[in-house]
């Protein structure tokens, strides 16, 4: 094609236009199966290498080849990693969707498009580059079976050539996704250069996005919410683990098997941990409780369809009194559909889950800096609470790579809560488990395989007495039950506190949770800098809340309770909480699009509410 | 059959003790709260017996039961081991658990027909695919006792519920199923049998790796009446033996005299000797094909098939799979399961 079939008919893309340096977001729409997850990968870890803060997001079908997904990078020099929801620059590789990611665009903004598509008639507002990809790579890549795999490295090239980015990095981040594969990665390479030289030779840049070398990312990490929990599980002293494969938890798993084999095998060879893969999330969370019960730091990781089939089990460990730690990454509802979108949607079911009156202890990482340490901090509340803890995460800061500063080596002891050993026994003659000694609600237990005759107990649901005898009188059941309300009282003041930001003299304030939060933070600059809007925040760590909640919520007027589900279930949690005349100050921020929360949606909707 | 106990060197009389100096009342539970005549209560006495002849430490043995009239007797045995209540039909995903926590723990799991046969299969075909070592005890009466009699899936094409109500449904076979999904001492008794039962649990004491018993035991409210095929007359009427079954422990040094023509000699795991006397001249527990062919033989004819079915003591189990260390990871310490900052550094380096 000649270079002048692409210049646009329209009046933005033209020269003399101001230039926008480390502040975009990239959308490639590929075809899933493609390989463009290793090209999208080298894009991102480019543009970090120049020290410009970056994230990625991927927006993946459920399914394994054939299907549309995007993925979108975020460049952004003043640290915003959420998702922005205006697409700069479109990469359409996929003739599936590319008329429609096309005309979805903002005026102004730029494609580059694989030629047959002939993306250019649909619309005169935009910057069009179009690529012969086939030919380019049939130049580079011999073996026509791999073409489909390479193809997308050309984008790459194309990419850094528009877009300033130095190719130096694009190689040095080649050559650590490809790092065990010499070949792989001189073929990639050689894929990117290509396309980097025929954008060079045949494409004049007229967009005004640009990425400049800064310092932003020295020293920084990427990595994704669920491989920093697995760091964070196997740094935490975890011993069991039992799961069933569901997305979006299944990396979390597999990465820690990993990790585990590699950091976690004695010096006899034998390994300090079990990982079962259980037949279904029934057996994985019944092993949690019989490995709890004996002794273990155990745990699993699913998402909300395991965490209904755990709902039963999750009622007997809260009677029992069982330790477990159970990692929930959120995604969207039951069965086909949307499992592969994020979510916060099983909020409130968790924080009640079972039958009769059950409670469990939350808590919500927004970070993978909070995945890791959130991990050490699940297993300790759980052994010292004997009870199970939800770590609620979700599919966009589990699956997605995030830009961190390195992990901090664990602080926290490994704290094993109230349990008699054998010299405890001898000493005391005998104990009752379930008898509320200290005044906090939580008994002492013993571990099976105590060397002592009185260290036996018999666990059972909720009819017993403090000595765990069987019981169904009303005295003990009443007795039990408010034991266990004490218990999760004391919970409030050991649980993670909220982390609380100020604005200045603010009436409004805004509570969110888990990944909410990037979004929120850029949102509270837009409501200064472009509504004069002063807001204070608070970002929820756990369940149940501490005293801070409350202080927050009396001290404004009005409260934005924004989270990534439609009915609110966060907002209901806190008004079980609130005095009445405190509950009409919450007001609702829903999120259900599926996608991960992007800042522009909160403003909107906040500036709406509040009559702007 | 051996003797129960082992004591040399002492005369002073007084109740007899066990190798490891135990009483049989330091193996007792509570008092039972079944049914008088329940075949559960004997089979829970056959418990108690088992593990006291064993000289098994009470303290390291764990009793996790599912829901049901069955999982009610780890009340009424070994009442200084832990226990474990679990919910309905899934006993055994807590049981392994369990021994991931601690694998130097013995485990008898008990469960019923319902629980392990109805809500319970899922979890029990898994659980036989492992090869876990776990005892798992079906107390058998083809009815649902704490309901108040409805069928469970054992109950034989044909038997008469209480009401009247005929089962039209064909039985799982537990133990044909147990054979076929890898458990490794597989067999069938009856709680009415005390000399096969008592040897058959101290050979499942003696066994490294999933034990299989499903025990035939009337239900006397619900289950014990003419047209039941679980009533204590249609057992004792129905009953074919497959062998005389007895059982020498490793730590008594007697030289059992047996014909290898007509008797199968096992050795045990843990050096103790299984005696099959044949009494099915061709019968060979070791041919699974074969197990599952007679147990198949014994529906049509409406045989009530007791005995060893089938025996492995050599398969690999779940936890040595595991390549888990020896000590339980329970109580392993933090120097062992938290790596030092060394490793979370070269993590940290990759990740850059």
């Amino acid at each position: 094609m000649a270079t002048t079939d692409v210049v646009p008919r329209g009046s933005t893309g033209g020269t003399g236009q101001k230039r926008i340096v480390n502040d975009m977001s990239i959308q490639v729409a590929t075809v899933n199966g493609s390989g463009s997850q290793s090209s999208n990968t080298v894009l991102l870890r480019s543009i970090f290498q120049m020290g410009v803060p970056v994230s990625g997001k991927n927006m993946f079908p459920s399914n394994i080849a054939g299907l549309p997904t995007w993925y979108t990078i975020r460049a952004n020099k003043n640290g915003y990693i959420g998702r922005k929801k205006e697409i700069d620059f479109l990469v359409a590789m996929n003739p599936e969707t590319a008329v429609e990611d096309t005309m979805s665009l903002a005026a102004g903004a730029s494609v580059l498009y694989d030629e047959p598509l002939q993306l250019h008639k649909l619309r005169d507002d935009l910057i069009f580059y179009s690529v012969p990809y086939d030919k380019i790579v049939a130049q580079v890549c011999a073996e026509a079976k791999l073409r489909k795999l390479v193809k997308n490295m050309v984008y790459v090239g194309v990419v850094a050539c528009l877009l300033t980015i130095d190719m130096a990095e694009v190689e040095k981040a080649i050559r650590k996704q490809f790092a065990k594969k010499v070949k792989a990665a001189n073929l990639n390479l050689a894929a990117a250069q290509a396309g980097f030289e025929y954008a060079k030779a045949n494409l004049q840049k007229r967009g005004a996005f640009y990425i400049e070398r800064m310092d932003k990312t020295a020293g920084k990490i990427i990595i994704d919410g669920n491989s920093a929990a697995a760091l964070g599980c196997m740094f935490a002293g975890c011993t069991v683990v039992t799961w069933y494969p569901i997305t979006p938890s299944s990396s979390l798993v597999e990465t820690m098997i990993e990790y585990m084999k590699e950091y976690r095998i004695g010096a006899d060879g034998k390994a300090t941990f079990a990982i079962v893969q259980a037949e279904d999330e029934l057996a994985a969370i019944g092993m949690v409780i019989g490995a709890g019960w004996a002794g273990a730091r155990s745990m699993t990781a699913t998402a909300g369809p395991g965490i209904s089939l755990m709902s039963e089990f999750a009622g007997l460990a809260y009677y029992v009194e069982v330790p477990g730690v159970i990692w929930d990454i959120q995604r969207v509802g039951p069965s086909t559909g949307l499992p592969t979108r994020t979510s916060q949607g099983d909020i409130l079911s968790t924080a009640i889950l079972s039958h009769g009156d059950t409670k469990h202890i939350m808590l919500i990482p927004a970070s993978v800096e909070e995945c890791f340490a959130m991990a050490t901090d699940a297993f300790n509340l759980a052994e010292q609470f004997q009870t199970l803890v939800f770590v609620m995460s979700d599919l966009d800061l589990g699956m997605n790579n995030w830009m961190s500063d390195p992990f901090q080596y664990p602080t926290t002891p490994i704290q094993r809560g109230k349990v008699l050993s054998k010299e405890d026994l001898d000493e005391l003659g005998g104990f009752a488990r379930y008898k509320d000694v200290d005044g906090d609600g939580i008994g002492y237990r013993t571990l099976p395989g105590t060397p002592h005759p009185a260290a036996a107990y018999f666990a059972r649901g909720s009819g017993h007495n403090e000595k765990a005898l069987y019981s169904e009188r009303a005295d003990d059941f009443e007795n039990n039950m408010e034991r266990l309300n004490r218990k999760f009282e004391t919970a409030r003041s050991f649980v993670p506190r909220p982390e609380i930001t100020k604005g200045n003299n603010a009436k409004i304030g805004i509570i969110a949770y888990g990944t909410s939060h990037w979004g929120i933070t850029e949102s509270r600059d837009q409501l200064r800098d472009e509504y004069q809007m002063e807001t204070d925040y608070l970002r929820l760590r756990a369940y149940p809340f501490t005293r801070e909640v409350h202080e927050f919520i009396e001290q404004h007027e009005r409260i934005y309770v924004v989270e990534q589900n439609r009915d609110a279930q966060m907002l209901s949690l806190l008004k079980l909480d609130l005095k009445p005349e405190l509950i009409t100050r919450l007001r609702s921020i829903a999120h259900i699009t599926g996608l991960p929360l992007d800042a522009r949606s909160i403003t909107d909707e906040l500036t709406s509410m509040e009559g702007k | 059959m051996s003797s129960t106990t082992v004591e040399p060197g002492t005369t002073a009389p007084g109740p007899k003790t066990n190798r490891i100096g135990l009483t049989v009342v330091e193996y007792k539970g509570g008092k039972t709260t079944l049914c008088a005549g329940c075949g559960h209560n004997a089979i829970s006495e056959r418990i108690i017996e088992a593990m006291f002849e064993m000289g098994v430490e009470p303290e390291f043995v764990i009793k996790p039961s599912g829901i049901g009239c069955s999982s009610k007797t780890p009340a009424y045995f070994l009442s200084r081991s832990h226990s474990f209540n679990a919910v309905h039909g899934r006993m055994p995903s807590v049981a392994t658990g369990a021994l991931l926590a601690n694998r130097k723990l013995v485990c008898i799991g008990v469960s019923g027909d319902g629980d392990t046969a109805s809500i319970g299969i899922g979890q029990f075909v898994h659980l036989m695919r492992r090869n876990l070592p776990i005892i798992y005890i079906i107390e058998d009466n083809g009815v649902y006792g704490l309901t108040k009699g409805q069928f469970s899936a054992t109950a034989d094409l044909g038997s008469k519920l209480k009401t009247g109500v005929v089962n039209d449904l064909p039985p799982i076979d537990t133990c044909a199923l147990a054979i076929q999904l890898g458990a490794t001492l597989v067999g069938r008794s009856f709680s009415g049998d005390k000399k096969q039962l008592s040897a058959m649990l101290k050979a499942a004491i003696a066994h490294k790796g999933t034990v299989m018993l499903d025990v035939v035991s009337p239900c006397v409210t619900f289950n014990d009446h003419e047209g039941s095929t679980k009533s204590y007359k249609y057992v004792k009427e129905h009953e074919e033996t497959l062998q005389d079954v007895s059982f020498v422990p490793h730590f008594e040094d007697i030289n059992v005299e047996y014909d290898p023509g007509s008797t199968v000699a096992v050795t045990m795991h843990d050096g103790s000797r299984l005696h099959l006397r044949k009494l099915e001249e061709d019968y060979d527990p070791t041919d699974k094909i074969r197990a599952i062919t007679r147990l198949t033989e014994a529906h049509d004819k409406g045989e009530v098939l007791t005995g060893v079915f089938y025996v492995n003591p050599e398969a690999p189990n779940f936890l040595d799979m595991l390549n888990v260390v020896e000590q339980p990871l329970a109580t392993l310490p933090d120097s062992m399961t938290r790596p030092g900052k060394e490793v979370l550094d070269a993590c940290m380096e990759e990740l850059r």
